[in-house]
């Protein structure tokens, strides 16, 4: 802890993000109910539960793309506290291209499929202003060998690459603008394995060198052991549990955490 | 061998006296008459009004004939012209409850108040050729009129339904502000029900058929059913300023369809039955019917309802529906593009030369090493 | 040519005052926004849609009596839809028409801007088939509006990026989009991307009009207009290996006309006003005595103009 500590160049005590009495609800259905919480600067936070329990819709609002029914979300990037919903709807797209980013569950929803993987990475550079082709592309290159893809691939479509090879760009196009905070989706879901299992190791070095905060949706417990800091346990629309990763899933209170931790079948 | 277009006026004109005279035919055959299209091509003239966005048959009428019968650019003679014409005001709405009824059938009950009343129509006949109608003389056929008239007045079928509480209430949007009119302002994105009711009762009657096909095959979400179509006459009222009540302008003849699609609801809601709604100038049943369908399915943003399918994509189906704009840029590729095709070639050139300067820039070199 | 009869079961310039006045509070919305779209009500018109119905509604709101208009296309007056606007224009309004770019107040153009340099005063009404630059990248019209409303144009430049990324240089040769005022990303019309350089600080006013897609923008007069580009790819207009083969000029858009079945080809002034004058000021190109030998350049001599 003490290593990313050292990095922060920000106020350490004050959060990245706060979510307070956050509830979104659809007619009478609840999506989640008052959840509270905070983020710091360099740390990550997983929300695990079942589908249905709500963690999606937490991650949509807190990510700025759904507008909850109640409660509040502020955001504090430069010591300039936001409100996130407040805020007008330019603002919120700029800041959502600037200083925090989202890698989809389905990479071709973070993805325009039929632009080129350096075109992919460059474009929030091109967002910024940049207006040296040269400079996007060594960015775009570079970035493409830190997500372990062939550089040569830097001109090929998207649709070209295999799943983990899109997730991997989407993660580069995500992290080019070095955003503060990144939001996943159930990062890992629907690649084989192994292709997760690297994935999963670029990801947590990626996330501990840049010193990203970083909330992280996920069903798998073993994702959320290897890439977590903190735990948020979600069960119909609620939090049941929330602590360190490790005493969560090693210690849990809950009846339901407990169940959870059970139901992970031995590797 | 290249022709100078210098002259060109004079081409020009001689391209209206040859269409002129394509238009006429072999002059041995008697000339066809206006009011003959008007009144013999009755289905013709209905569709050159809707999409031509004015009603007056014999003006229809006279466009196809100019035009050689080609609907969309007799459309077009009728659009231009009604630009030209004064607007003094807007009708009262029509009530399509008093219209006289010529048909009324509803798919949805086996018989109700008014009967299912059949009317003229080709529902029944056999697609066999009548080859009596070569003959020129002799086409006369008097039907028999019934031993009782028609009721007065007929209920429409969403209003049966309505009284129970179980049809979606037409309800005018909050202030009842006027309608936005498409003949004197753009569309703008997203629209309002009345824009997309206006945008659709003018589009082409291919392209909504098309459309609606595709809803009822599944790309869309809604099953229709046909729960009343009706043609017949209904009175235009106006109300001008100067005497401060409605007077009667006359009737015109319209054919309405009201579509029953399945029910909405929520938690906070009980179903109801959704509709969709076609109103046309003259007998146009299957443009009507593809009105509402299409009406139907452009309500998903207001339901909530996601847009997977083109006939739900609003943009895509209101842009494009406008046949008179769509012919016009589709043919206006016919107009000389040779100064963009020009950039075209030159950047076509350099390309291929730069990519064979580097095929043979490797050989070159290793020519020279092996030299 | 002098002014013809005009005909009298139409207003003056076809549309009504009311429209007229329609029309130009669009365009004076226009030239208050550089580069930005105006939606106006376009009326239907006697050409067809697409065939410049956008232009002529400009066209006719302004025209006056003592206006002198001249009419191109592909930057000739004579081609078949010049022609016909201008014929248009002659019946509804009975102005005087030209074809010398100096001597006209109201050029109205489709896809060229004259090679003879415009002045103050004048006035150039663009016809305008797709006025919205960022509908390659983006179809939804509702998601264009907020991207001009917010200046969010990085879309436009992954465009540029993917072309040098693939061919090594911007493949676009014709509406290449500009920035205007250093605030709107704008579309030029399919000029070739050689007449841009024209539009920058060019002291005419310069008015465009989309009548299907039922828009109007405008460029006031010296205004900064600037081709987008990148700092190591910057901007660069077409070029010929050789000039006009009938007047000899070596900086003009040159069209290219096939002269036989066995790829003879030569290159002659798209701007055919431009080169005419030239000649008549006694310039000549190589293929001179052969265009006239075919009679290329005025195939009915004797016959009055």
């Amino acid at each position: 802890m003490s290593t990313i500590k050292n990095r922060l160049s920000v106020d350490e005590n004050a959060p990245i993000l706060t979510a307070t009495a956050l509830t979104r609800l659809y007619g009478e259905r609840v999506g989640c109910r008052d959840v509270s919480f905070s983020l710091w600067p360099g740390e990550v936070l997983g929300i695990v539960g079942e589908s249905g329990s709500g963690k999606s819709t937490l991650l949509r609002c807190l990510a700025g793309q759904d507008r909850p029914t109640s409660g509040t979300i502020a955001l504090n990037f430069d010591g300039v506290p936001i409100n996130l919903f407040d805020i007008s709807e330019p603002m919120r797209r700029q800041l959502m291209r600037t200083k925090w980013g989202i890698v989809h569950q389905n990479p071709r929803d973070g993805l325009r499929m039929d632009v080129s993987a350096g075109g992919n990475i460059g474009e929030r550079l091109m967002d910024r202003g940049d207006r040296h082709y040269g400079k996007i592309r060594s960015s775009a290159l570079d970035w493409l060998s830190r997500v372990e893809i062939e550089t040569n691939r830097v001109d090929d479509y998207p649709r070209q690459f295999s799943g983990g090879m899109q997730q991997r760009l989407q993660l580069a196009r995500v992290l080019v603008p070095e955003p503060k905070l990144v939001f996943m989706d159930e990062p890992t879901g629907g690649l084989d394995v192994s292709v997760q299992a690297r994935l999963l190791d670029l990801l947590r070095v990626l996330v501990r060198d840049l010193g990203i905060a970083a909330i992280i949706v996920t069903h798998d417990l073993a994702v959320a052991r290897l890439l977590t800091d903190r735990l948020m346990v979600m069960k119909d629309g609620a939090v049941v549990e929330e602590g360190l990763t490790d005493q969560v899933l090693d210690d849990p209170h809950h009846a339901y955490t407990q169940l959870l931790t059970s139901a992970v079948l031995a590797a | 061998m290249y022709v100078a277009v210098k002259g060109g006026e004079a081409a020009i004109l001689a391209t209206h006296d040859l269409i002129a005279e394509e238009r006429r035919g072999d002059p041995s055959v008697p000339e066809l008459s206006a009011v003959q299209i008007s009144e013999q091509l009755k289905l013709a003239t209905a569709r050159v009004m809707n999409e031509g966005s004015l009603y007056d048959p014999s003006l229809a009428a006279l466009a196809l004939k100019q035009a050689q019968g080609d609907s969309i650019e007799a459309a077009f003679l009728v659009r231009a012209y009604r630009t030209t014409l004064p607007r003094f005001g807007s009708s009262s709405p029509l009530d399509t409850s008093e219209m006289a009824i010529r048909r009324r059938i509803s798919a949805t009950y086996k018989d109700l108040p008014g009967g299912q009343v059949l009317g003229p129509t080709y529902d029944y006949t056999h697609r066999l050729f009548d080859f009596a109608l070569m003959a020129e003389q002799g086409d006369t056929v008097e039907a028999t009129v019934a031993s009782a008239p028609l009721d007065q007045t007929m209920p429409r079928v969403p209003d049966i339904l309505g009284d129970e509480g179980l049809m979606e209430a037409e309800t005018a949007p909050e202030g009842d502000p006027a309608p936005f009119d498409l003949t004197r302002d753009p569309i703008q994105f997203p629209p309002d029900r009345d824009t997309r009711l206006q945008t659709l009762s003018r589009g082409d009657e291919g392209f909504l058929l098309g459309l609606a096909y595709s809803v009822q095959r599944g790309f869309g979400g809604n099953h229709p059913f046909a729960g009343e179509i009706r043609l017949g006459e209904v009175p235009v009222r106006f109300k001008p300023e100067e005497l401060g009540f409605e007077i009667d302008l006359g009737d015109i003849t319209v054919t309405e369809c009201q579509m029953v699609n399945q029910f909405q609801g929520s938690k906070d809601k009980p179903p109801q039955f959704t509709r969709g709604y076609g109103l046309v100038f003259g007998h146009s049943e299957r443009k009507s019917m593809s009105m509402a369908i299409l009406d139907r399915s452009l309500k998903n943003r207001e339901f909530g309802e996601g847009v997977d399918y083109p006939a739900q994509d609003e943009e895509f189906v209101l842009y494009h529906s406008d046949n008179v704009e769509a012919a016009g840029f589709v043919e206006h590729l016919k107009l000389p593009h040779y100064v963009d095709f020009q950039g075209e070639l030159e950047l076509i050139r350099k390309i291929r030369q730069e990519f064979e300067e580097r095929q043979t820039k490797p050989q070159a070199e290793h020519a020279g090493e092996a030299a | 040519m002098s002014a013809q009869t005009i005909d009298a079961d139409y207003n003056f310039g076809y549309l009504d005052e009311q429209t007229k006045r329609m029309i130009r509070r669009a365009l004076l919305k226009a030239v208050a926004i550089p580069g930005y779209q105006v939606p106006f009500g376009s009326r239907e018109m006697p050409l067809a849609r697409g065939w410049g119905t956008g232009g002529i509604q400009i066209t006719a709101a302004l025209i006056g009596p003592e206006d002198t208009l001249k009419v191109i296309d592909q930057g000739a007056d004579d081609t078949t839809n010049a022609v016909s606007i201008r014929r248009f224009f002659a019946r509804v309004a009975g102005v005087k028409t030209t074809e010398k770019t100096n001597e006209a107040t109201l050029i109205q153009t489709r896809h060229r801007i004259p090679e003879y340099p415009l002045s103050k005063g004048q006035i150039l009404v663009y016809q305008v088939p797709q006025p919205e630059p960022l509908r390659k990248v983006e179809s939804s019209e509702v998601e264009t509006r907020k991207m001009h409303a917010w200046s969010e144009y990085g879309a436009m430049h992954v465009r540029l990026y993917e072309d040098i990324a693939r061919y090594g240089r911007v493949a676009t040769s014709y509406s290449y989009p500009v920035m205007v005022n250093d605030r709107y990303v704008m579309s030029p019309t399919p000029i070739p991307k050689f007449d841009n350089p024209k539009m920058d600080h060019m002291p005419a006013l310069q008015l465009f009009g989309a009548g299907r897609e039922k828009r109007i923008y405008a460029v006031p007069p010296f205004t900064k207009v600037k081709s987008l580009d990148f700092e190591d790819y910057p901007f660069e207009v077409q070029k010929w290996n050789e000039p006009c083969a009938l007047c000899g000029a070596r900086g003009s858009y040159l069209d290219e006309v096939i002269t036989d079945d066995r790829g003879g080809r030569m290159f002659v002034c798209s701007d055919s006003s431009y080169c005419e004058d030239r000649r008549d000021a006694g310039h000549t190109g190589t293929q001179i005595d052969w265009a006239k030998d075919k009679a290329y350049l005025d195939p009915n001599p004797d016959e009055a103009a």
